[in-house]
């Protein structure tokens, strides 16, 4: 699903690379933690599977698709297929949550229709049946992410990134959000997350790759934090 | 729905600055105005020059005392040469009464000059009315010869000044198109700056560039129609004040502008000013954007 081979990426003006020789192979379905200190190349993985940046050296595959020669008038139709959760939740506060999610899939060309069968369904899922028309600041800061999930969620995609999508939420909350992650892990998702939560990882017992300055230090199949 | 989509993007983006987007539409339209008026000069001076050169003449003055033999000359080796295509002959009577009828309103003028002081002449069209100088030469030296006047040396000045009007208005359409191309610049990205949220859920959920883009494209293409029918307007406005005041003197000196040519000018200002914003609004996202 998610293939890493040999990448190192070199930022402009960067002393050393921020991700150095890289390779990492990750399988439909599974749920991945990518975790390190800040800086230690986490985002930069994240940008490079979005084809927000690509890598100096190496290949960088996605759902079949080979990122690295991608030309980005492909970008857009690529991203459709990745879902995105950040710590920062990124809605738009003019809009309810069912405009939201109703917003993400306009703009990509689904009709009124199709957003009325689709929306409620996924805001039930998410755990925000009946606050449908509430705007982002009338809502807490898990029910802010749950928006956004379910968001990233809409459209089915094949893969969903998180970039410390509880990085901004107390304990519980975090927890909640990591169920509902789970929850959609199981409907065959993969999903890759970073995060620095340490409790976070050490209950859910999944994969866990470390980053050291660009390096993996790390790949353990049902890892704690360390 | 995308189309309503994106049409009430359009209405809101030119309301949300509405001070920036009333320069831009007020400036476009000076531009275009002038770039309008231009091209209606350069098709009139286009036009007078046709009916202008197509009747002018060489006038060939000759001295009062010169004699058959010397005017039979002339008019023979006038009738031979290649570069002249028609030429005919005004004697003195025939001068006098041209006189007559060209100073009819004043009488003392007419009484003032005896027929027998005007000269006789030989009145020559040019195949090339370029070729004036070497008729000219040709004929300076020649016997029983006065003076020798090219109308189209007369013409050229009028033309010149017309001419002069004509790129004044074109380098103030150029300048203001300028003006007109960064408040166009400026009016996106303060735009593109308000929208950078749903910019960028947009970018991240896989919206195509064009559907990201369009709104602001069309924003500013709007706006520089607006601004063409502005100009238009001003166009009109100068042909009705033109024909009632001032202007009307020279009516017949310059083949007046019809209200259709004013109207064809039309689509040649809203294309420019359309595709100028549109160019402009787009190479800005480029830089802005980054889609």
């Amino acid at each position: 699903m998610i293939q890493l081979e040999q990448v190192t990426k070199t930022y402009p003006k960067a002393s050393r690379p921020s991700l150095d020789n890289v390779s990492v192979s990750i399988e439909k379905g599974e749920f991945v933690f990518f975790i390190g200190p800040s800086g230690s190349g986490k985002s930069t993985i994240i940008k490079m599977l979005l084809h927000e940046v690509t890598p100096n050296k190496g290949r960088v595959v996605v759902n079949g698709k080979d990122v690295t020669s991608m030309r980005s008038w492909k970008r857009p139709h690529f991203r459709r297929s990745i879902g995105c959760v950040f710590q920062d939740f990124r809605l738009l506060p003019n809009r309810t949550a069912y405009e939201n999610v109703a917003f993400a899939l306009e703009v990509i060309g689904k009709t009124k229709a199709v957003a009325r069968r689709v929306v409620p369904e996924v805001l039930e899922l998410v755990g925000l049946g009946g606050k449908e028309h509430r705007y982002p600041h009338e809502l807490s800061g898990g029910e802010q992410q749950r928006v956004a999930v379910a968001r990233a969620f809409v459209n089915r995609p094949l893969i969903l990134l998180a970039d410390e999508p509880t990085g901004n939420l107390d304990p519980d909350t975090s927890i909640e959000i990591m169920r509902l992650l789970d929850r959609i892990n199981r409907t065959g998702t993969t999903v890759v997350m970073v995060t620095h939560d340490s409790n976070i990882v050490n209950q859910m017992r999944r994969r866990v790759i470390e980053i050291e300055s660009g390096r993996i230090v790390r790949d353990q199949a049902r890892g704690v934090y360390g | 729905m995308r189309m309503k989509y994106v049409l009430s993007e359009v209405l809101v983006g030119l309301w949300r600055n509405v001070t920036m987007t009333i320069a831009m539409i007020i400036t476009m339209g000076v531009s275009l105005f002038m770039l309008g008026g231009s091209g209606l000069l350069y098709q009139k001076v286009g036009d007078m020059k046709d009916l202008y050169y197509e009747n002018v003449q060489v006038s060939i003055f000759l001295k009062t005392d010169v004699n058959d033999q010397q005017r039979g000359d002339l008019e023979a080796k006038l009738k031979s040469d290649p570069l002249v295509k028609e030429v005919t002959y005004v004697d003195k009577t025939e001068a006098y009464k041209r006189f007559q009828e060209m100073f009819q309103d004043a009488p003392d003028l007419i009484s003032a000059v005896k027929e027998d002081s005007l000269p006789p002449s030989f009145r020559i069209k040019l195949n090339n009315p370029e070729q004036y100088k070497s008729i000219y030469d040709e004929y300076k030296t020649a016997e029983g010869i006065d003076t020798i006047v090219d109308q189209s040396k007369l013409l050229d000045k009028v033309f010149n000044v017309l001419t002069g009007i004509q790129n004044f208005a074109l380098a103030i359409a150029v300048v203001m198109a300028v003006a007109a191309l960064l408040l166009v610049a400026n009016t996106i990205q303060v735009a593109a700056y308000s929208k950078r949220r749903e910019v960028a859920v947009m970018k991240l959920v896989g919206a195509s560039n064009w559907f990201i883009q369009a709104p602001f494209v069309l924003e500013a293409i709007v706006a520089g129609l607006i601004g063409s029918f502005l100009g238009l307007l001003a166009l009109i406005g100068l042909k009705v004040v033109a024909a009632g005041g001032s202007m009307a003197a020279v009516e017949g000196l310059i083949t007046p502008v019809s209200w259709s040519e004013i109207f064809l000018m039309f689509p040649l200002m809203a294309g420019v000013g359309g595709l100028v914003s549109a160019v402009t609004a787009w190479v800005t996202l480029r830089f802005y954007l980054r889609v």
